[in-house]
């Protein structure tokens, strides 16, 4: 729209509205601004409309009732007295939940088989091609609901592992692999700074041990503060060994040290022990149940994501000029090492952009949840919530929010970081 | 396929004017077609055959309706709906009926402003657990991993039924009874609750049904019936009208098979007469012809027939009739005199 | 040399030995296989262990799925030919109830005496669009492109004929104005007047001159309605229209969002985040529980034409994404060589940009159907019934319940087929349009 336009030597004139470029941008402009407006105002006048034609308002009182059902997995407290805007919240971390682990493990699974679909082994990489193509070509859908079906299937019911049964626990008969899920042993406290209940036992009293969430407050703050720590000694070694160029030693013991020592101090303080899951009536009790819904979707959301996300990392690594490859051969470098010190650096330039959009699909994809009954927020606010309560459209435009602001904050977060590896180019 | 979609299908749907609207039955009239909800798929209640048309209990209201407005049982439109859409696609006028095992409740009639025209099943919601857990009552469910259907009412049901006995459960809900069953049978869940209609069904397709028992406690009254839009009373009085008609039929023992004969000329027992259109002229009041119960049950049968052909006793469903025998038989089904 | 060295040497071999074969660790099978798959231990074990792996599913699958049931007329009837041929407990699949049911896993409720309509509509769909797709064939078949929609829809629908023809009528007349129309009353007064004249005939004379010529000629196939569709038919459909009628949509974001008007720029970039932020089944729940309320009061159209209408929205915005690329991918002195043609935005864009644009874009545009292909499953939680919604009213009948396995893999090897071959076909011009020589 280059402009050769003569300034108009006579007064303004309507016309130049339409045939002068100058003003035509904004004349186009206003008027597709007031074709939006109106388009925006005719439905929400609709709406408005319909819904006093049904009778309805529009309010959010909903969420302050209470939603009398019940949750299996909670990450905060909930029972069916709670409110429908708690369960929400359950369901919303519940989401995050499965987002967070099936984003790490995905970015494993595709690295691993994005690199070992270019190795020379002929059986890896054609297995590698299966898994890829196999994932990305049939809908995510259909995985989640076999490979919830296969777990299910393929491990042992609880009852089973009964004396005389024919499962048994493993790792030192602390975990238990069964149908319902993974159950692991918990770290509870004898001496919780939240209290302990005492019970009956065989005519003793004993303390019932508990974890209250103050405790992994203190034990969180602690960690956190021996990183910092250790990170201060980090820095400390580093100047001493510029400055004399002798590192100080046992570096790494020491800031393992200052991380590991005080939280184990504390857990003796507070008398930890390990709550080890045991089979009773109808179910293991103790330890933390992973359970199988979780499971099945997180693995179905990694290996599908997981097989995007190698295409991405082969794609990125054939990026990689070939000559980097031969240099680095020529240095005597193994394939290794290679790989891992001259292709995948200057590989992750190319890959980092469509990652993000993978986690963005990750994380919308969890709303697939549905399928094996995994509580995430559209099952709970966007499931039951609307289908007892009839809010349809207050629900669904709180949850299209959550998924908005959520794929915003990722993508803003990942950009931010994808621009500061970008400042790095040369 | 461009804008011709969009106009073609809006010229064929004829942009139908719905909501709330008070003439139901001359818009079912004028299309000459009736838009019936009913599930994407429940054994013995709603399912297509090989042929690709829809059967079942459920079914047989729509057809029912249909019989009586239009005369013809087979001008019906179904729309399979979920337990999540149900209720919006009838309010918003895309069904003209639901029949799709809606439990009648004060909040749904009232609330969400629905006129529920009946029961065309009294049901409860019951347990179904393994016969190899010993277990010989609800009541000793105490921890028990329940696998469960979302969206339905079932969920409340249970959570108030374990709270007021002072038991504590892990639910296992799942979308859809396909899926509910296979976790079931892998042992995933411990029980499995849904509507005891329902569980029989689904028992009765098992490898080895004698394997599992139904616990005998019912937790829930779950009456389910056909709905309607609130605000439009005549076309909810056909629909009341014609399931009355089909249960007192069975009553008065008008089957498909007679039904011609003692409608060919007026009998001795004048509520049949009045049914069957040989005397007064019940259908026109309710603006239909009057041979509309006639249709109705020549075309699709009294109720006793058609729950014997789709969940009776003789089909793999195998539900006996229970609460669902007419009240000379001991159960509630009691139609209002027709007079 | 050899003669140099004949007379110093006390023994010269004078004829060459005969040519050896190679050692057989370097040679033919063996060669490849410690070349391929044992090149050092680790290599090694991994291939051990893969081969277990594969060893260990394919003996758990394969006798199931080898000595499947393929003749039955319900699954008792499986069980007990099953019975019979293996003894009881030995699990096998029960392939009979494809065979029973395969037709509307396929085509739904479609009028089964009407089948071909559907096959000719994929037919047709397949020769528009491969003049697109392949460059060496003729260019004459891409007439066939423009009018395809209105061919498949007159197929898939029916109805009379006149509809389809009446609304081309408006894009033809659209088409006269402007080329004939813009001489006489100037570029931008053609421009409008081409848009508006249509869109007014579309509203108010093409209805009447349909429903008028079909009184009078009633050609015409059967109405099918939306509501007959159904299984992998049904995915293609939304699928298809989806895509086709996102593309315009697709074209103008991609364009707003490179605009440098500041409204139509923001307005392009918000829209594109709302609809790529919220996934694709909230999208489809919008479309079943709230465009009613969106709508004037009293409308109300089918909830196939609802999720089309969602569908294309959803990946419109994707599409405008493939597109920016493809436009960002060109090379600067494109945009400078247009602007110093003389050539206005409209025509720079239609002759120069575009075509160039979309042509590089069709790789991505090919993945963005398969991803809304394969999201095509997602429509079964609002009822409609796709193949897996299918798979759960078949097991609905009292013949199929508690079949479960069988559906999903018949289910899962029709899209991996439609799938693998769109992303060979995307791999494909992906090589043939790299210019780099790696």
């Amino acid at each position: 729209m280059a402009t050769m336009t003569d300034p108009p030597s006579e007064g303004f004139r309507i016309s130049q509205l339409i045939y002068d470029t100058r003003y035509r941008s904004i004349t186009i402009q206003v008027v597709a601004f007031i074709l939006i407006m109106a388009g925006l105002v005719w439905l929400v006048d609709n709406t408005i409309h319909n819904l006093s034609v049904l009778g309805k308002d529009f309010n959010f009182g909903f969420l302050g009732q209470r939603s009398g059902y019940d949750i299996n997995q909670r990450l905060v407290e909930y029972s069916n007295n709670s409110t429908h805007g708690r369960a929400a919240l359950v369901g919303i971390l519940n989401t995050l939940l499965v987002a967070v682990l099936g984003c790490i493990t995905a970015t494993v699974l595709g690295v691993i088989a994005g690199v070992l679909r270019l190795s020379n082994n002929w059986v890896i990489s054609k297995l590698m091609t299966v898994y890829v193509e196999g994932f990305r070509n049939i809908p995510l859908l259909l995985w989640i609901i076999v490979i919830f079906a296969v777990m299910t299937e393929g491990t042992p019911q609880p009852r089973d592992f009964r004396e005389g049964g024919t499962a048994s626990m493993i790792a030192f008969e602390s975990v238990a692999v069964s149908n319902r899920g993974i159950y692991i042993p918990n770290i509870v406290f004898t001496r919780s700074l939240g209290g302990n209940e005492t019970a009956e036992v065989d005519g003793a009293t004993q303390v019932v041990p508990a974890a209250a969430p103050v405790d992994w407050f203190l034990v969180l703050a602690l960690i956190v503060g021996g990183v910092f720590v250790a990170r201060f000694i980090e820095r400390k070694a580093t100047a001493t060994q510029e400055a004399t160029g002798v590192r100080p030693p046992g570096t790494f013991w020491k800031k393992l040290g200052v991380i590991v020592l005080p939280t184990l101090i504390l857990f003796v303080i507070l008398g930890a022990t390990l709550d080890v899951p045991r089979i009773g009536g109808f179910n293991f009790t103790g330890g933390i149940q992973l359970r199988n819904s979780l499971i099945a979707l997180w693995f179905a959301l990694s290996l599908y994501t997981g097989a995007f996300i190698a295409e991405i990392v082969r794609g990125g690594i054939l990026a990689v000029s070939k000559g980097q490859t031969e240099a680095a051969f020529a240095l005597g470098l193994r394939p290794s090492r290679t790989m891992n010190l001259v292709i995948l650096p200057q590989a992750m330039r190319v890959i980092i952009p469509p990652l993000i959009s993978q986690y963005l699909n990750l994380t919308k994809n969890s709303s697939l949840a549905i399928a094996v009954g995994y509580m995430d927020v559209r099952s709970t606010l966007g499931g039951i919530t609307i289908n007892q309560t009839g809010r349809e459209l207050e629900g669904m435009l709180l949850l299209g929010l959550f998924y908005l602001v959520t794929s915003l904050v990722i993508s803003g977060a990942l950009n931010l970081y994808n621009n500061s590896v970008k400042l790095k180019e040369r | 396929m461009k804008r011709s979609v969009f106009l073609g299908t809006l010229a064929a749907a004829g942009l139908v004017a719905g909501v709330a609207s008070a003439q139901t039955l001359a818009d079912v009239q004028a299309r000459g077609e009736l838009n019936c909800g009913t599930s994407t798929g429940l054994a013995g209640f709603s399912f297509p055959d090989a042929n690709g048309e829809w059967q079942g209990f459920d079914v047989a209201i729509c057809r029912a309706v249909a019989a009586a407005v239009l005369g013809d049982a087979t001008a019906v439109s179904f729309t399979p709906l979920t337990t999540q859409t149900r209720f919006t696609a009838l309010a918003s006028g895309e069904v003209d009926v639901l029949a799709r095992n809606t439990t009648w409740t004060f909040s749904r009639d009232v609330d969400l402003q629905f006129e529920f025209t009946g029961v065309n099943y009294y049901d409860g919601q019951g347990f179904m657990a393994s016969r190899e857990l010993g277990v010989s009552s609800a009541l000793e469910l105490d921890g028990a991993t329940v696998c469960i259907q979302t969206g339905t009412t079932t969920e409340l049901n249970l959570a108030d039924y374990f709270a007021s006995n002072n038991m504590s459960y892990e639910p296992v809900p799942i979308e859809t009874n396909a899926e509910a069953q296979q976790q079931y049978l892998a042992g995933a869940c411990d029980v499995y609750t849904t509507d005891a209609s329902g569980l029989a069904a689904t028992r009765a397709t098992f490898e080895d049904p004698s394997a599992h028992v139904v616990l005998p406690e019912i937790i829930s009254k779950e009456p389910l019936g056909p709905l309607v839009r609130h605000g439009d009373s005549q076309w909810g009085d056909v629909v009341r009208w014609t399931l009355n008609a089909m249960i007192a039929a069975e009553e008065l023992g008008i089957t498909s098979a007679n039904v011609t004969d003692m409608a060919s000329a007026a009998g001795d027992n004048p509520e049949i007469n009045r049914l069957l259109g040989t005397e007064g002229e019940l259908g026109a009041m309710l603006g239909l012809e009057n041979d509309w119960a006639v249709n109705v049950i020549s075309q699709v049968g009294n109720y006793g027939e058609v729950f014997e052909r789709f969940i009776g006793e003789s089909t793999p469903i195998g539900l006996a009739r229970g609460l669902n025998a007419q009240w000379t038989d001991g159960g509630l089904l009691y139609s209002p005199p027709f007079r | 040399m050899s003669e140099t060295h004949a007379h110093s040497a006390a023994y010269v071999r004078r004829e060459m030995l005969p040519q050896e074969a190679p050692p057989a660790l370097e040679t033919g099978a063996v060669k490849w296989l410690r070349e391929n798959l044992f090149s050092s231990w680790l290599n090694g074990i991994l291939t051990v262990v893969s081969l277990a792996f594969i060893w260990l599913v394919l003996s758990s699958i394969l006798p199931w799925v080898v000595q499947g049931i393929w003749n039955a007329e319900s699954l008792s009837e499986c069980r007990e030919i099953r019975d019979q041929l293996y003894g009881e407990g030995h699990e096998v699949a029960c392939w009979a109830v494809l065979g029973d049911r395969w037709r509307q896993l396929l085509f739904g409720f479609y009028p089964p005496e009407h089948y071909w309509r559907v096959v000719l509509a994929l037919v047709v769909f397949l020769a528009a669009i491969a003049p697109v797709l392949f460059e060496s064939l003729p260019r004459k078949m891409l007439i066939l492109t423009p009018l395809a929609p209105f061919i498949i829809f007159f197929l898939l629908w029916g109805g009379t004929i006149w509809g389809p023809l009446a609304v081309l009528l408006g894009f033809v007349i659209g088409w006269a104005i402007f080329t004939y129309g813009s001489p006489v009353v100037g570029n931008l007064g053609g421009t409008v007047l081409a848009i508006l004249v249509p869109i007014l005939y579309w509203l108010f004379i093409a209805g009447p001159i349909a429903s008028g010529l079909g009184a009078i000629l009633p050609i015409g196939l059967e109405f099918v309605a939306s509501d007959e569709f159904g299984g992998f038919m049904l995915s293609f459909v939304i699928g298809i229209a989806g895509i086709v009628l996102s593309l315009p949509i697709g074209i103008f974001l991609a364009l707003g969002r490179q605009s440098d008007l500041f409204i139509i720029n923001k307005f392009s970039v918000i829209f594109i985040e709302v609809i790529r932020g919220v996934p694709l089944i909230v999208w489809l729940f919008t479309a079943s529980l709230l465009l009613n309320y969106f709508l004037p009061p009293g409308t109300n159209f089918d909830l196939m034409l609802r999720v089309i209408i969602m569908v294309t929205l959803f990946s419109s915005a994707y599409i405008a994404e493939v597109i920016r690329g493809g436009l960002a991918a060109l090379p600067r002195g494109q945009y400078e060589g247009a602007d110093s043609l003389g050539l206005d935005y409209w025509q720079s864009m239609r002759l120069i940009i575009l075509p160039q644009a979309l042509k590089i874009s069709i790789p991505g545009i090919v993945s963005t159907f398969i991803g809304l292909f394969k999201d095509t499953t997602l429509v079964v939680f609002i009822g409609l019934l796709d193949p897996i919604g299918f798979s759960n009213a078949i097991r609905a009948s009292t013949e199929w319940n508690g079949i479960y396995w069988e559906l999903f893999i018949f289910i899962g090897l029709c899209f991996f087929v439609c799938c693998f071959g769109m992303s060979r076909y995307s791999q494909y011009l992906e090589r043939k349009l790299r210019t780099d020589h790696r």
